[in-house]
């Protein structure tokens, strides 16, 4: 995985609250065996006509936003579906960071495991946030995972929390599967005790 | 030693690492696998010379994608890439010597149903799987949820899952439902009172008289929408009604084993005074057969009810409603049981067991649904659609009108070819009513089985009180 940088990129405004991971990406795009190229049908059915047409008034159809690296969502983003496409989508198109008041649980660990940083923020700086992202591509947001903190393109800066160990695992690009195995010992040991304690398991 | 919820019993026997930050390595006793969120952790597997762990701990069957029309054995009725993907599950399984049933067997199903019905899913255990409604199984008094296709291949790999607790949430469901009201009217009503939000953060657990007087069937739908309020997982304590359910399953313990493994579970309960970080109490006779409105979950109201006004939300859920609204092509104030509907979906690891098709044949029993109608019953399994069989239930919903599909995910998520059309409006025993969730465009009303059957009869949104 890749190591989480410090980024200063677009920040595109959807204060539309209940994004579903079916609006994020839909289900018709669930056939592919890869991990890789479902950006360009990132919000397909917001984004685009029946046709295939871009729907003009479509956020990050909008030449301001075209380039966005950082999304400030309304309430509850990644409800439903488990489907991990859905953070591969939005890798893929090029965001590297999701804000919101709250996300629904796998979405959210879906996220670290992609590289990409959901940050959970009190309302009243989401809204401050959502007003910077308003401006468009010359309200360019910064994100440093390192110092924890959201700085606005007026220079203000928001302190967020992340768990300590995630951010670990996002600044230096770790596996978590790597990490996991290199306490094989004490899986082995836990298998030799349950199978013990619940040998119907 | 402090009193404990149930999910702190079933957590604290399941680690095998904790960090001082509580980040915990958690033991996975079973791991279920379907084909649409596993074919890139086999990959992942591949590509690093990884083995799976313990393969007799991995059960896999294709549910998702596959067609519920006759001669599916034939690949050929399946578009190229859900060949794909079912032929990657095909391969992988084998490759991997995991448990699996294809379509060929009669035992495939929706995962979270074949699970259950072939005792791989027992009080205690811990159970994930690449899907949402892997909450399923918290109704064996299991924790069971979710996760990710990355969390798929650690678990594939190690057996294990990296996760931090969460804390812990009662809801209570007190005294008796009233006729025509059932589990999945529960699990709604739940929902409309928290949101789709209200559970994030936490692992539920229902409990009270009405959860209890529910069959394992019931129980099963209550838990399946926890994910719906936002929850980790759902869980019941189990009780006879769940050993019941469990002995003499294919994979349930036998003999000595059984005896041991009931003394344990007896002791999965919450213990007086155990802490709990949130409580919702709703009484039994309070709820009525539900329906929803929107294109959330959390959009719902009793079949009595009339459809919303924008205005009646606060913040966010304004704008949301009034997109809904539009979407849904309604107008506030209408009645919702004037609300027309052309297509009716009866199936999906909700309401596609035994005991919810029978709820509908008894409402379709001797009738003809509406003229025009689409109607389809999808079983949760190919057991349960032997076992409708047997019981004459196919008969019924075949001379009422209703299509008597093969199992699998079917028109719950659209992804084989069983779909809604542009505007079209359905009556469905799923669980999400999502924007384009049954089809681009497609409008879904979430209903109980009995709800559904009524529907499909009067052609409207029906109140199945009326036909009782």
């Amino acid at each position: 995985m890749d190591k989480f940088e410090t980024i200063t990129g677009v920040a595109a405004p959807m204060p539309l609250v209940n994004i579903d991971t079916d609006m994020i990406i839909p289900k018709v795009f669930l056939k592919s065996i890869q991990r890789t190229g479902f950006g360009v049908n990132l919000f397909d059915e917001m984004r685009y006509t029946r046709d295939g047409d871009e729907i003009a008034d479509f956020v990050l159809n909008k030449p301001q936003y075209r380039e966005t690296e950082i999304l400030v969502a309304g309430d509850n983003f990644g409800c439903g579906s488990s489907r991990e496409h859905a953070p591969w989508a939005i890798k893929d198109f090029g965001i590297k960071c999701v804000i919101s008041t709250s996300f629904a649980d796998i979405f959210f660990n879906n996220c670290f495991k992609n590289g990409i940083l959901p940050i959970v923020l009190p309302q009243e700086q989401v809204d401050v946030l959502m007003k910077d992202a308003e401006k468009g591509q010359n309200a360019r947001m910064t994100i440093d995972l390192e110092a924890q903190t959201v700085t606005t393109s007026d220079g203000e800066a928001i302190s967020f929390e992340v768990d300590a160990f995630k951010k670990h695992c996002l600044l230096n690009g770790l596996d978590d599967i790597g990490l996991s195995l290199e306490k094989v010992a004490a899986i082995d040991t836990y298998e030799e005790k349950s199978a013990q304690a619940r040998p119907w398991v | 030693m402090s009193p404990k919820t149930i999910y702190d019993k079933i957590w604290d026997a399941h680690v095998v690492q904790e960090d001082a930050d509580g980040t915990s390595l958690l033991y996975i006793d079973r791991h279920l696998v379907h084909e649409v969120t596993s074919p890139q952790a086999f990959e992942g597997l591949r590509m690093a010379g990884r083995t799976v762990r313990a393969p007799d701990k991995t059960i896999a069957v294709p549910d998702h994608n596959v067609p519920t029309t006759h001669g599916r054995e034939n690949p050929e009725t399946m578009t190229e890439d859900s060949r794909v993907q079912v032929a990657a599950l095909d391969t992988n399984a084998k490759e991997f010597g995991i448990h699996y049933y294809p379509v060929t067997d009669v035992r495939q199903g929706i995962v979270h149903i074949v699970g259950p019905e072939q005792g791989w899913t027992l009080p205690g255990m811990t159970v994930v799987c690449g899907d949402s409604h892997t909450a399923t199984h918290g109704a064996f008094g299991a924790l069971a949820h979710g996760i990710g296709t990355s969390e798929v291949e650690h678990v594939l790999a190690t057996q294990t899952l990296i996760q931090k607790k969460s804390l812990n949430m009662k809801v209570e469901i007190t005294g008796k439902l009233k006729p025509g009201v059932t589990a999945k009217d529960i699990t709604l009503a739940v929902i409309g009172e928290t949101g789709t939000g209200g559970g994030t953060g936490y692992v539920i657990e229902y409990c009270g008289e009405a959860i209890r007087d529910l069959s394992m069937e019931g129980r099963m739908t209550v838990c399946n929408m926890a994910i719906e309020g936002g929850a980790r997982a759902g869980l019941i304590a189990p009780d006879d009604v769940t050993y019941a359910y469990v002995k003499g399953r294919p994979h349930a313990p036998k003999g000595a084993q059984w005896e041991a493994a009931l003394t344990w579970w007896k002791t999965l309960f919450t213990d007086e005074g155990a802490h709990f970080d949130k409580v919702v109490t709703l009484k039994g006779e309070d709820i009525q057969p539900v329906v929803t409105w929107g294109t959330s979950p959390e959009d719902v109201l009793p079949i009595t009810g009339v459809v919303p006004s924008p205005e009646d939300f606060k913040g966010g859920k304004v704008d949301a409603a009034r997109r809904s609204i539009e979407y849904m092509g309604l107008t506030p104030g209408q009645k919702l049981t004037d609300i027309e509907i052309d297509t009716v979906f009866i199936g999906s690891c909700t309401n596609g067991r035994i005991e919810d098709l029978r709820a509908a044949a008894e409402i379709l029993k001797g009738k003809k649904i509406k003229v025009g109608m689409r109607a389809m019953v999808v079983p949760g399994s190919g057991l349960v659609r032997a076992q409708a069989e047997e019981e004459g239930l196919s008969q019924i919903f075949e001379d009422a009108g209703f299509e008597w599909r093969l199992a699998g995910c079917s028109m719950c998520l659209a992804m084989n070819p069983d779909q809604l059309a542009e505007g079209e409006r359905c009556a469905s025993t799923s669980n999400r009513n999502f924007e384009g969730r049954q089809g681009y465009k497609g409008r879904t009303h979430l209903v109980s089985p009995g709800m559904a059957a009524a529907a499909a009869l009067t052609g409207k949104l029906t109140d199945v009180r009326e036909m009782m």
